[in-house]
This record gives C-alpha cells, structure tokens and sequence, in this order.
C-alpha cells in the first residue's frame, strides 16, 4: 500500500514536468532552445485560473490555459524564426515578462499580490483523493503524453522534419522542407504543452499563487538534457526526480538528507550529463542557430 | 549614410532609443489597462527616481549592482559564450564577503578588511564561473546549459548553509560581519540620507575602466574577443581557445560576484537568502541594452535601476508589478528589433556602395 502511495505522490508530481518537458523535448528537436518552459507552464497556470475562475469550469480553464500557453509561444517563434532574435536572450526575457504580467493581472483581476480566490478543478471540489487524481483527464493525459510525442517524432512525416530542421536546416530545406513552417508549428506545441502542465498545477492545486511553477520548467529542461532529447528517455527522467521528490517528503521527518540536496539532484545530474562523463549527452546540431 | 556614422547608429545610439521607445509605450497601455493616467504615473515614476536625492541614491545602488552582472555577461559575449549564471554567481560573491568579513577580527581597518572582502567575493563568483569554464574548454560542455544549472545548485546550497548551519536564528541570513564595512555616500552628500547608496560605486567604476582595458587595450583582451568572433580563425593564429573560453567564464562570474559587495559590505552587513532577487537575469539585459561596452553597461544598468525603482514609486498608482513587465518587453523589443535594423540599415549602406557590403 504505501509503495502504491509512493507511485501515487510520484506520479502527482512528475506530471507537471512530463508535459513540460514534452514542449521542451519538441521545440529543441526542431532546433529552438527552450529556456522559457518556465514561463509557458506560468501563463498555462494563470490562464487557467482565469478561464475557471470566470466561469466555474475546469475544462475552459484548460482551454484558457492552453490558450495563454500559445500566446507566450507565439512572442517566442515570431521574434525567435522571423526576426532570428538570440533565442537564449528571448526565453530569459520571456520567463521574466511572464513573472511580472501575472503579478500585474493578479492584482488588476483579483485584487491580491499572492493568490488568486478558489477556482474549480477536475474530479470535483472533493479536494485530492485518490478519486479526483484517477478522474483527472490531465493525469491520464500526462501518462500518455512522452510516448505519443515519441511515436510523432519517431514515425510520422512531421517528427522526421522536425528532426531534420533541428539537425541540418539547410539539407531539409533543400528538399523542399517548410523549415520555418515546422519550427512554428513545435514552438507553438511546445507551449501549449508546457501550458498543461502549468494548468495541471494551477487546477490540482484550485488557485493561482505568484510565481508558483517555482522553476518546474527548468527542472523539465533538466529531463530532456538529461534524457538525450529522446522523449522516452526525458519521460524517464522526469519521474526520476519526482520520486527523488517523493522520497524526500516521506523522509522529511527522518532528516536523512537537508531537503536543498535532495533539489539539486535533477541539476547536478544534468550537468554530469552534458559534460559526458557517462555517455555524452549532445544537443540536435542546429540548436538555437536560425540561418538564412 | 557613411561608414562611421552607420556603425554609430548601430551600436550606441539604436539600442538604448528602442528601450526607452518601447518601455513607454508598453507601459502606457499597461497604465491603461489599469485605469490610470499614463502622464502622472510617468510623472511620479520620474520624480521618485531622478526627481529626489533620495530616490537618486536608490537609482544608484542598485546601478551598482546591475553593473557588475552586466559586465559579467558582457565579458562572456566578447569571448562568444553566454553566461546565464550571474544570479548564482552574484549570491556566491555575496556569501564569500560576508563570511570573510565575519572571520576577520573585529576593529580590522577598513583599508584591509574592504579589499579582503572585495577579493572573497571575486573569488567566490569567479569559483562559480569555473566550473563551466573548466566543463566547456575540457569537455565541451555547452555553458549556457552549465550556467543555468549551476544557478540553481549554489542557490539551493546558500540556502542551505543560511537555514541550517551559519545564521542568525529565525533568519535566513548570516551573523553580521566584524569588519568591512563599506561607508554611505550619505555620508559625504548628506542628501543621499537614508538610501543604500555606497562606495561600492567607486568600486565599480573601476571595475568598468578595467574591463575596458583589458578588453581593448591588453593581449588577453584582444584574444579575447577574437575567439568571439570567429574561434575557428583565433585558433588558427595561435589563440589557446579552450583557455580563452575558461578565463572569459572565470573573469566574467568574478565580476558578478563582485556584485555582492554592494548589498553585503555597503548595504545589510551580512549576506541574506534570496538578496540577488533577479539581478543576475537582468544583467543579460543591462548586456544587450548596452552592446557588451563597459560605458553602455553603466547607462544601461541606470536605465534598469531607475526601472526598478520607479515602481516603487508608482506603487500607489499601478501595481509596481507593472515594471517587471516592462523590463522583460523591453529586452525583446530590443533583442527582435536591433539584428533587424541593423540588417535593414546595411542593406542600405550596400547599395549606396554599389554593392559593395
């Protein structure tokens, strides 16, 4: 039982960064770096709370949040494809635009610099059993979400060009490749999935609560680097340190590890990873390179 | 429009133009959104930064601060990398100040304990910097990637150390220091009286002077940017390009550790969790905004002060949220519109030349 409630809390937490990670994943295959997951997932919470909080629905939170995940993709892919900006520079800017445009609509909207009221979520106001978790569509959703993005990247026509945009833009475009057309196309993804987890967040939790993705999207980037871009590998990854999460909140009270350790695991790893101690971990060749 | 007059308008004159363009315009309409008359909120904003010796010394203080992560960022650009982890490398520079200012005895002279302290955090922030210095000329590793991972490691091992082992209990900050003080400038214009602003500052200009020098006028400099440029020819001619990358990460997290001495020997007297509080992300701004010259980094990190700042001021008014906003519009404005202008403008300058460009 308590094993079952320990994959339980981990898979509770991994949500968040499976999509996350996913809107990493696709948008750095198709050679667009992919600092701003963080600010994505914060406008996916925000929009969400909104749309719910309007109308007493969960899913027009979903589509609210998804909504404001594409808006912020949308600033990311036009100043990143068609006015080739740093996108490093952008995703900075992006996070840190987002941080404050929430805080300036949650006190324009709710009249606070904290939180937002109570919205409705999936599963009911029941709160957070284990009904309300299994009848969460975002839950399911998040299961699902790294093997669909690998069998779309892997077997279909626009994950081969997406992979062939993030590797050799020149060679894909000159076999008649749409390479900005693709790479629209996955930023676009990227934040509304990114955007998911941000409302998984927002609606599990019923409330909107400033900066509360608490760097989630880099944690998220951590996977994908840490999982090879590979969206098996970067799901794999995610729930790695969710569990490490996990087990470091069910040992709280043992004060085995200073829970600060237990935060850091998903950054060291990743640095041990690109500094390929164990198996170089190398990004796709054209990451973050717009050429003419 | 000839040579020099373009390359002028390029590099000094646009960036800056686009930013102030675009934060009142953005700012306008959010003003609006909120209800409020653009004009007095500008007003105020102003009067509570330039307008007042008090909201100036603010202003200043916190130019402090942003200059020295816009120089780090900066001396990663000329090399050609990009240093992401000035946030962390500031808290680390900080820390090292505090704790070296706590070691020394009490009653040290501050012509000792200042330079002491100075140099522990440099150091600090340059031991930071290192390691994705040391994993990119070593290994490859790619340092923006290194750089925002390493930020979260030092901020999560601060915290750490704040909460559990060196602190003032019920704090999250460390014992105050016994020495090292650094005076206010209130101290000399009285009308400074009550902001943070410090001798820090002086400090700091020197630390722009030396950067230019050793950017324009030294050998390591000239390397420096020649790898920036094109790593490829550098090498060719000789340059060790591995350890060019290695100390433009070690020069550039010493001098966002440098930083730390503003709030920890000019302001709190002790190092506290969380006083970076976003300064080393906006030290890419400073950056970009001021073309990675250690002039424009000073005006540009005045321009974001006074951002900052102003919010407070207009508080009352709009919510002071607003200028964060504002800060992150502004750095995409200008990081879109400037590659395009420039584009646009040497275009012209090519048919004008027959072609020539």
């Amino acid at each position: 039982m308590s094993l079952l409630l320990f994959l339980a809390q981990t898979l509770r937490i991994a949500i968040p960064y499976l999509f996350a990670a996913a809107g990493g994943a696709l948008a750095e295959r198709a050679g667009i770096v992919s600092l701003t997951l963080e600010g994505f997932m914060l406008g996916g919470a925000f929009g969400a709370v909104l749309g719910a909080h309007y109308t007493g629905s969960a899913w027009v939170g979903l589509v609210t949040g998804v909504a404001s995940g594409l808006l912020l993709a949308a600033i990311h892919a036009v100043c990143s494809i068609r006015y080739k900006a740093d996108q490093i520079v952008v995703g900075v800017a992006i996070n840190l635009f987002t941080v404050g445009i929430t805080r300036f609509f949650l006190q324009l909207a709710f009249e606070s610099s904290s939180n937002s009221p109570r919205v409705a979520g999936f599963g009911g106001d029941a709160g957070s059993g284990a009904a309300a978790f299994l009848t969460n569509p975002l839950v399911w959703a998040g299961i699902v979400v790294m093997p669909a993005l690998w069998w779309l990247i892997r077997k279909t026509t626009f994950g081969l060009r997406v992979r062939a945009v993030g590797e050799h833009p020149q060679a894909a475009a000159s076999v008649g490749v749409p390479v900005n057309r693709v790479r629209y196309a996955a930023v676009l993804g990227s934040g509304a999935l990114a955007a998911l987890g941000g409302v998984y967040l927002a609606l599990d939790q019923h409330q909107f609560t400033d900066s509360m993705t608490a760097g989630r999207g880099f944690i998220a980037l951590a996977a994908v680097i840490f999982g090879r871009w590979d969206p098996l590998r970067a799901g794999v990854a995610c729930l790695l340190f969710a569990a490490a999460e996990t087990l470091q909140i069910q040992l709280q009270s043992a004060q085995l590890i200073p829970s600060q350790f237990v935060a850091m695991i998903p950054y060291v790893l990743t640095i041990v990873a690109v500094a390929g101690v164990v198996g170089r971990s190398t990004p796709p060749a054209a990451l973050g390179r717009t050429t003419d | 429009m000839n040579e020099r007059t373009r390359i002028l308008l390029e590099e000094s004159i646009l960036p800056p133009l686009v930013a102030l363009a675009v934060a009142f315009i953005a700012g306008d309409l959010l003003i609006l959104a909120y209800g409020q008359a653009p004009g007095a909120v500008w007003a105020a904003l102003f009067e509570g930064t330039w307008g007042n010796a008090y909201g100036f010394g603010q202003v200043l203080y916190k130019a402090t601060t942003l200059t020295c992560t816009g120089l780090a960022v900066a001396m990663s650009l000329r090399a050609g990398l990009f240093n992401i982890g000035a946030e962390g490398q500031l808290a680390a520079g900080g820390f090292g100040a505090a704790v070296t200012g706590l070691a020394l005895p009490a009653g040290t002279p501050w012509i000792i304990a200042v330079p002491l302290c100075t140099l522990a955090a440099c150091l600090a922030g340059g031991a930071v910097g290192a390691v994705p210095g040391v994993l990119r000329a070593k290994f490859g590793a790619h340092e923006v990637i290194v750089t925002i991972m390493s930020n979260f490691i030092v901020l999560a091992l601060l915290n750490y150390i704040v909460s559990a082992k060196l602190h003032v209990p019920e704090t999250l900050h460390t014992p105050e220091m016994h020495a090292g003080e650094v005076a206010r400038l209130s101290g000399m214009i009285a009308g400074f009286h009550g902001s943070a602003a410090n001798w820090t500052l002086a400090i700091v200009l020197g630390a722009c002077v030396a950067v230019w020098w050793y950017l324009f006028r030294t050998r390591a400099g000239y390397e420096l940017r020649a790898v920036g440029l094109q790593p490829g020819a550098a090498e060719y001619a000789g340059v060790k390009v591995g350890r060019t990358w290695r100390n433009a990460l070690i020069l550039s997290g010493a001098l966002a550790g440098l930083g730390g001495v503003n709030f920890v020997l000019g302001y709190k007297g002790y190092y506290e969790d969380g006083f970076a509080g976003g300064a080393g992300f906006l030290g890419i701004a400073v950056a970009l905004v001021g073309r990675n010259h250690p002039l424009g980094v000073l005006l540009a990190a005045l321009f974001f002060a006074t951002l900052s700042q102003g919010g407070l001021a207009i508080n009352a008014m709009v919510p002071k949220q607003i200028v964060e906003a504002l800060q992150g519009i502004v750095i995409i404005a200008v990081a879109t519109s400037v590659p395009e202008v420039r584009r646009v403008l040497r275009d012209a300058a090519g048919k004008v030349a027959g072609g020539r460009a």
